[in-house]
């Protein structure tokens, strides 16, 4: 800790932070444009200007660049000094020269860092008379829009796009007063994170394009924290709604899951809630049969003739949902009973889950948080394919390759928020990253060493590098002299390191896998490292439904085919999407009635008898466990309309409704609000006990008032509606959590999961979040980043995993099928988003050039595969990265439903137009 | 004793002027036989209006919703299609039945599209009459400020106006040069 005085005051700031850092955290206005708190200092805009004194006699003092100036003890500076003042004011002048006069049509007006700085400098008038340059736009893909004229030239879009996100296809370009940022042509931006340029752009040259067609601004929104249910790393994020629509989502910063980024499938894939095909309305169909849907006249109230099946049923199958909410799970659960609650996943995926369970709750080695993987100084990857997984852990591991290297940095006595010197000092050198897997991305560039190969033979790695660290661990004999080369150098890298961290993902299907990672962790903790170990799990609440426990999906297909059970519940489960086309329709045509709760229209709810509304995550209340085992919650942010309603009330209401007649009530059908919801998931499995923590529960007041949800200068109260009533309702009454629906309440700090959105006075930007902060880029004040339910209880490794698979051999004429998830087509909700829609890829086979061969198929040729009973048109990808034997499917809408990894034999199965014809 | 003569001066003085102004011309006007003169910039009615080309001044830019101490102005912002980024309001409404003619919207309006002229005469029966539509609110004119243009002073692209054709703009640059 240092002490700085600032304008005669003196402050305990942390020394190794820049003075720009440091005043920021006092909640000292200095304005900046370049300096980013995720991406250091460069010196470049000038605005951050304050003057440096020697000492207390120093009268005259100098001007420095605060971003750029070490905190150091004693460190004596002026931010109201005159000429200081003036200085940043004439920066701020000679970037106006050329704005263009735009604020009311740019979407970045009102939460603007480049109007905050502006008024923060006190420059209000244009003294300049002449001329403007001006930029011709790019055309930047579905989901940022350019407007290079408002461009102030800070350079963070590419330093956060290139530096930061490994990205390539954004530069400068250009030269003197007419630098031009954008791609070398028209052109998608290819990037994975391109969404964070909205919010790094200090102005509104990179705007986000799905906002713009139902804009709104900042001070409109209807807001409140929100948990990405589109992969399963629970970015925390921030959901604005305006007249019933979900308008966008930002960025909410939690220092342990997400930062100040996100990617592009969280930022733009949440117009799935707008969708034109929401089930708004509860309905039954009598006869299952689409002609005669009829409207809740004709017909019996859905509830009640889903509580007469219920009632009569001679047996009920609940199948509740990784994407589901914990509470939803445990309502389905209560409901049913636990022996009728099955997990709505596969047999495969649920072993797979229950192993991954076993290793974090069993073993010495905790699980990783994002901010831990980011802080990591080696990281061996086995088997997943995260830009496409877990696309956010993917750019925290663009940043724990710096770790390594900044040892160097800190042994030139460079201070690590200095960015330019530090890459200056870096260069090209990287820390030790290995990706082991079978499908190439660019992030494989940024590896120390790739490994390409089967399923099988990715275990053998993990298990040959467990053995070679530890001589407890298990071994794996003949292993190819590449291997074994490969095996010492990662098992190297690993030793070397302080907090090596280990990531296995679930969608190759291979146990193996996990376990080899599992022992490389557990081996690496013998050796008195603090290693980590991550798992990529397939949806956002799959390690919740796991904690839960309950059969597979295949369990309840059996129950209803022997007849033990006539009547299904199916919880926001596309079935369609988890088991093979043929299995799913007996099952449908078997039971009696099937009760289907869920948002958006898919092929189970096609099926289903009553079909009840579900409220999507951003209008329900609820919590999500990720897969580092953390339980995170996510709040209402608007009422909807219609008769949707949380599944977790649908399911109370149905267990009211079906013991009208019962007289006491018990379980789920005493639940009247969230917090019953939440007291009974805290008893139903011992690993949930500590739910209520996870956030204030709805009783929670400050000062004896809500938080709002809604800012102070919200418009349009009195108008908004008045066209379908002049009688102004009274706004909802939220029973479920501590926020309120309207602008009034409580308004100075809250807990983190509260706010509503990031603002203080001057601050409009979302850079308001350094005001939230005790020390920029810390935590927030009074954050509740969740509760992380799996601990290591053991600290000691007891068993190691002996089970290691032989080496990978494709028998003759097979070919092992293998997922490959894309990050724009994998996720079933956000598919749904036109945006993301747009970006979604064809449907492809990848195969190895030499497979191609045996094949006689030529690249980008078009083929039909037959697999499991369908059809699916796909375009063939020759790839050198795919390992001989196996094939790789790319998981896209045209073909989900497909159980792999399976056994193929292609030379049958494909159909070419060659082989047509010859037909 | 003081105080009564000061009465009774007070007294006279008073009903000296009201005996002067018997002869004087009364300001009542018999309205609405007589129309009052009211100054053009008087608060009145809210009207929406077009710039010198014809077009929606309005941009959709929330700004005389934010200022709306009543919160009796809403819109939606859309582009329009035909257009090139060119924002206008999808929806328009001010409920005149809460608006207290304060013309904080006027004075937030950027583009002078919303503004408030020299009419009173809004009385209704029913309250929902007083709920405005972009339909009732806009006029073919531009009200009291003819010539400005915000289009012509943006840098954004519409239909009618490239790049660099605005006021003050220069052409656009050619990135590919290195010219000084």
């Amino acid at each position: 800790m240092a002490t700085i005085i600032v304008d005669n005051k003196s402050y305990t700031v942390d020394e190794q932070q820049n003075v720009l850092a440091a005043c920021l955290g006092h909640g000292l206005n200095v304005p900046y444009f370049c300096w980013h708190p995720a991406m250091g200092s460069v010196g470049a805009c000038r605005q951050c200007a304050v003057k440096q004194f020697k000492d207390d006699r120093d009268q005259s003092g100098r001007l420095v660049m605060s971003c750029m100036t070490p905190a150091t003890n004693g460190t004596r500076i002026s931010i109201d000094d005159p000429e200081a003042k003036a200085f940043r004011a004439a920066v701020i002048e000679w970037l106006m020269v050329n704005h263009p006069h735009d604020c009311p049509v740019c979407d970045e007006g009102g939460e603007c860092h480049l109007q905050d700085m502006t008024v923060m400098t006190g420059h209000v008038y244009r003294r300049y008379r002449y001329q403007k340059r001006t930029h011709r736009n790019q055309a930047l893909g579905p989901f940022i829009r350019h407007e290079m004229n408002r461009c102030i030239q800070c350079y963070r879009c590419v330093r956060y796009y290139r530096d930061y996100a490994g990205g390539r296809d954004l530069n400068v370009f250009g030269s003197h007063d007419a630098v031009y940022f954008g791609r070398e042509q028209d052109g998608t931006l290819e990037n994975e994170f391109s969404g964070n340029l909205v919010e790094v752009c200090p102005t509104g040259v990179f705007t986000d394009k799905t906002f713009f067609h139902h804009y709104t601004r900042k001070w409109d929104l209807q807001a409140a924290q929100s948990i990405c249910p589109h992969c399963s790393l629970g970015c925390n994020t921030t959901a604005g709604e305006r007249s019933g629509t979900l308008r966008r989502i930002t960025n909410r910063f939690n220092s342990q899951v997400n930062g100040y980024f996100l990617c592009d499938r969280g930022r733009f894939g949440y117009e799935y809630v707008n969708s034109p095909h929401r089930i708004k309305r509860a309905v039954v169909r009598p006869g299952r049969h689409p002609s005669q849907l009829r409207t809740t006249e004709g017909v019996p109230h859905p509830l009640e003739f889903a509580a007469d099946s219920v009632r009569q049923a001679r047996g009920i199958v609940g199948i509740g949902s990784p994407r589901a909410s914990l509470e939803a799970n445990v309502a389905l659960r209560s409901l049913v009973g636990p022996q009728h609650f099955y997990q709505g996943i596969d047999e495969q995926e649920r072993r797979l889950l229950s192993t991954i369970l076993k290793v974090l709750q069993t073993g010495p080695v905790p699980s990783a948080s994002i901010h831990d993987a980011e802080q990591s100084d080696a990281v061996f990857v086995l088997g997943a394919d995260l830009l496409n997984e877990a696309p956010r852990l993917a750019l925290a591991l663009l940043q724990s390759i710096r770790q390594q290297p900044m040892e160097q940095v800190d042994a030139l006595k460079i201070p690590r928020w200095d960015e330019a010197a530090v890459r200056n000092a870096v260069q090209n050198r990287r820390g030790p990253l290995f990706l082991a897997g079978y499908q190439r991305t660019w992030f494989h560039e940024y590896a120390t060493d790739t490994y390409f190969a089967a399923p099988d033979d990715l275990a053998r790695l993990g298990f040959a590098v467990a053995g070679s660290i530890s001589q407890e661990a298990p071994s794996v004999p003949d292993l190819s002299p590449e291997v074994r080369d490969l095996t010492q150098r990662i098992a190297e890298a690993l030793t070397h390191a302080q907090r090596p961290l280990i990531i296995a993902g679930t969608e190759s299907g291979s146990h193996a896998t996990i376990e080899a990672a599992a022992n490389v962790a557990w081996a690496l903790h013998q050796q008195g490292k603090q290693p980590r170990l991550s798992f990529v799990l397939p949806e956002c609440n799959s390690a919740g439904l796991a904690l839960l426990g309950g059969g597979s999906l295949n369990d309840a297909f059996d129950a209803i085919r022997r007849g033990k059970a006539d009547t299904v519940i199916v919880l926001e489960n596309d079935l369609y999407r988890r088991a093979d086309q043929a299995h799913v329709d007996a099952f449908f045509e078997t039971a009696h009635t099937v009760i289907a709760i869920d948002s958006v229209e898919n092929r189970t709810t096609a099926h289903a008898d009553v079909l009840l509304p579900a409220a999507t995550g951003p209008e329900s209340d609820g919590t999500f466990v990720n897969q580092e085992g953390r339980a995170q919650r996510f709040y209402q942010v608007f009422v909807p309309d219609g008769d949707v309603k949380e599944s977790w009330r649908w399911l109370s209401e149905l267990g009211r409704a079906t013991s009208q007649e019962g007289g006491s009530e018990s379980g789920v059908e005493t639940w009247r609000n969230f917090d019953d919801a939440v007291s009974a998931t805290a008893i139903a499995a011992p690993e949930l006990a500590r739910i209520g923590e996870v956030a204030p529960s709805a009783s929670f007041r400050l000062v004896g008032q809500k938080a709002p949800r809604q800012s102070e200068r919200c418009s349009g109260r009195t108008s908004l509606i008045s066209h379908l009533t002049m009688h102004e309702p009274p706004p909802p009454v939220d029973h479920d959590s501590p926020l309120g629906f309207t602008m009034e309440g409580y308004r100075g700090p809250l807990p983190s999961p509260l706010i509503s959105q990031f603002w203080a006075p001057g601050w409009n930007s979302i850079q308001a979040v350094n005001t939230y902060q005790d020390e920029v880029g810390g935590p927030l004040r009074d954050e509740m980043p969740g509760v992380r339910f799996i601990e290591p209880v053991a600290t000691k490794t007891s068993g190691w995993f002996t089970t290691i698979p032989l080496a990978f051999q494709a028998p003759a004429h097979q070919w092992l099928l293998l997922p490959l998830s894309a990050v724009f087509g994998s996720d079933e909700l956000s598919n749904r988003s036109p945006a993301i829609a747009e970006r979604i890829g064809k449907p492809f086979l990848s195969l190895h050039p030499s497979d191609g061969a045996r094949l006689t198929l030529e690249d980008h040729s078009t083929i039909d595969l037959v697999l499991q009973d369908m059809t699916y048109r796909l375009v063939v990808h020759l790839d050198p990265s795919i390992p001989v034997g196996t094939a790789g499917l790319s998981l896209v809408p045209e073909v989900s439903g497909v159980s792999v990894p399976a056994w193929v034999d292609l030379l049958k199965a494909i159909q070419t137009e060659h082989k047509r014809r010859a037909a | 004793m003081m105080n009564t003569w000061l009465y009774a001066r007070n007294l006279i003085v008073g009903l000296w002027i009201v005996f002067k102004r018997t002869f004087t011309k009364p300001v009542t006007v018999q309205y609405p036989e007589e129309q009052p003169y009211l100054p053009p910039r008087w608060r009145g009615r809210i009207v929406l209006t077009r710039d010198p080309d014809g077009e929606e001044r309005c941009v959709a830019c929330y700004l005389c919703s934010a200022a709306c101490p009543v919160d009796c102005i809403s819109l939606q912002a859309a582009d329009n299609p035909e257009a090139h980024d060119r924002r206008y309001p999808a929806f328009f409404r001010i409920n005149f039945s809460r608006c207290i003619y304060c013309g904080m919207c006027e004075e937030a309006c950027p583009t002078n599209a919303i503004q408030l002229i020299p009419d009173f005469e809004q009385s209704e029966y029913a309250r929902r009459n007083l709920v405005y539509e972009k339909e009732d609110l806009l006029i073919s004119g531009t009200g009291k400020y003819h010539d400005y243009n915000f289009y012509r002073m943006a840098g954004v692209r519409t239909r009618d106006k490239d790049k660099g054709q605005g006021e003050h703009e220069l052409p656009p640059v050619d990135v590919k040069s290195l010219m000084p």
